[in-house]
């Protein structure tokens, strides 16, 4: 039986941590460390608790992931 | 954690592999358009416990979401568009030109056998029957990596390699995973990556490699809140086959083989 694991999913910002990571709640009530991707520090796009965010889940580590996109 | 398994272990796991291998040949055998999938359900679960076999998937739940309920049943059985996970009812008919993915797992002796292929009823569409032989390369290609002196995405690449080479996509959200005391250990095995890059492999492990390719565009299989069934996100036909593998220097040992080309021969 194939075992599933979610690419992307979105989440909400619980709390902010030094050097630009999160800890985020996901959809299906997990938590991961999640650090904010390249392009959305080029742009200077602020993420603050309580934020939805969209979540990139690394199939090797399910407790990591890395933010992409911030909802407005 | 990945863990290596000792003769001792494999040769459990020979035995719960060949009783996988033995419930798919009877159900390659029996399968016939008509049949509800409930049918073959329980044909399964009967032969698995008259070998003093338990179903791995019955009851199993996947760890770290509260959602989704145990599954249900012996078997998943996934008809065209359904990648993996289709839950077996007495309403679902299999009919002629369909493709029907049937994945099968047997815990014995304290270790699970998993395997999975796609069976082909009647005639169907030329390129849904390339996509099935395609896949079925794929995993004959990955296990070929399966050796000592590769790294684990090794594998992951000559399947996507040679899927997308057909134009056929590859659903990432889905992977393979280590097997042994149970059902879903480390490492996953993904059916996309990069070569030389992972963990590199050792003898003794054990990997359930199973690639699961769509026709169309579709990355992801996508389920319903819940749900277990997954399919694919544009509704094109999808084939799965997997077998559960230890890995050797020189050639991987294949747990699940089919015995149907030796009593032929």
């Amino acid at each position: 039986m194939a075992k599933e694991e979610a690419i992307e999913i979105e989440g909400v910002i619980l709390e902010a941590l030094p050097n630009a990571q999160f800890k985020v709640k996901l959809e299906n009530s997990l938590e991961v460390l999640a650090h904010v991707s390249g392009k959305i520090r080029m742009h200077y796009i602020r993420i603050l608790p309580g934020d939805k965010v969209k979540v990139q889940i690394s199939p090797y580590d399910i407790s990591k992931g890395r933010i992409t996109y911030r909802y407005k | 954690m990945i863990t290596i398994k000792s003769e001792r272990e494999i040769e459990l796991m020979r035995e719960s592999g060949a009783l996988v291998a033995k419930a798919l040949d009877l159900l390659e055998r029996e399968i016939q358009p008509g049949m509800t999938t409930k049918q073959l359900d329980v044909m399964a679960e009967e032969f698995i416990r008259d070998n003093h076999g338990v179903p791995s998937f019955l009851n199993y739940a996947p760890k770290g979401d509260p959602d989704v309920t145990p599954y249900p049943a012996t078997l998943c059985v996934s008809i065209n568009e359904e990648v993996v996970h289709g839950v077996p009812s007495s309403k679902r008919v299999v009919r002629e030109g369909d493709i029907v993915s049937v994945d099968c797992g047997a815990y014995k002796g304290g270790y699970h056998g998993d395997a999975a292929r796609t069976f082909v009823l009647g005639v169907i569409d030329e390129k849904v029957q390339q996509l099935v032989d395609v896949t079925r390369e794929c995993l004959e290609r990955g296990i070929a990596m399966a050796v000592t002196g590769n790294r684990l995405h090794d594998i992951s690449s000559a399947i996507e390699d040679y899927a997308r080479s057909f134009g056929f996509s590859v659903i990432e959200n889905m992977v393979g995973h280590g097997i042994g005391s149970e059902l879903h250990e480390d490492p996953a095995v993904p059916n996309y990556g990069k070569k030389h890059t992972g963990f590199p492999l050792r003898e003794g492990m054990t990997l359930a490699i199973e690639p699961m390719i769509a026709l169309g565009r579709s990355r992801k299989a996508v389920s319903r809140r819940g749900g277990w069934v997954a399919v694919t996100e544009d509704g094109k036909h999808a084939a799965h086959f997997e077998h559960t593998i230890v890995v050797r220097p020189g050639k991987a040992e294949v747990l699940t083989r089919t015995f149907l080309n030796a009593e032929n021969a």
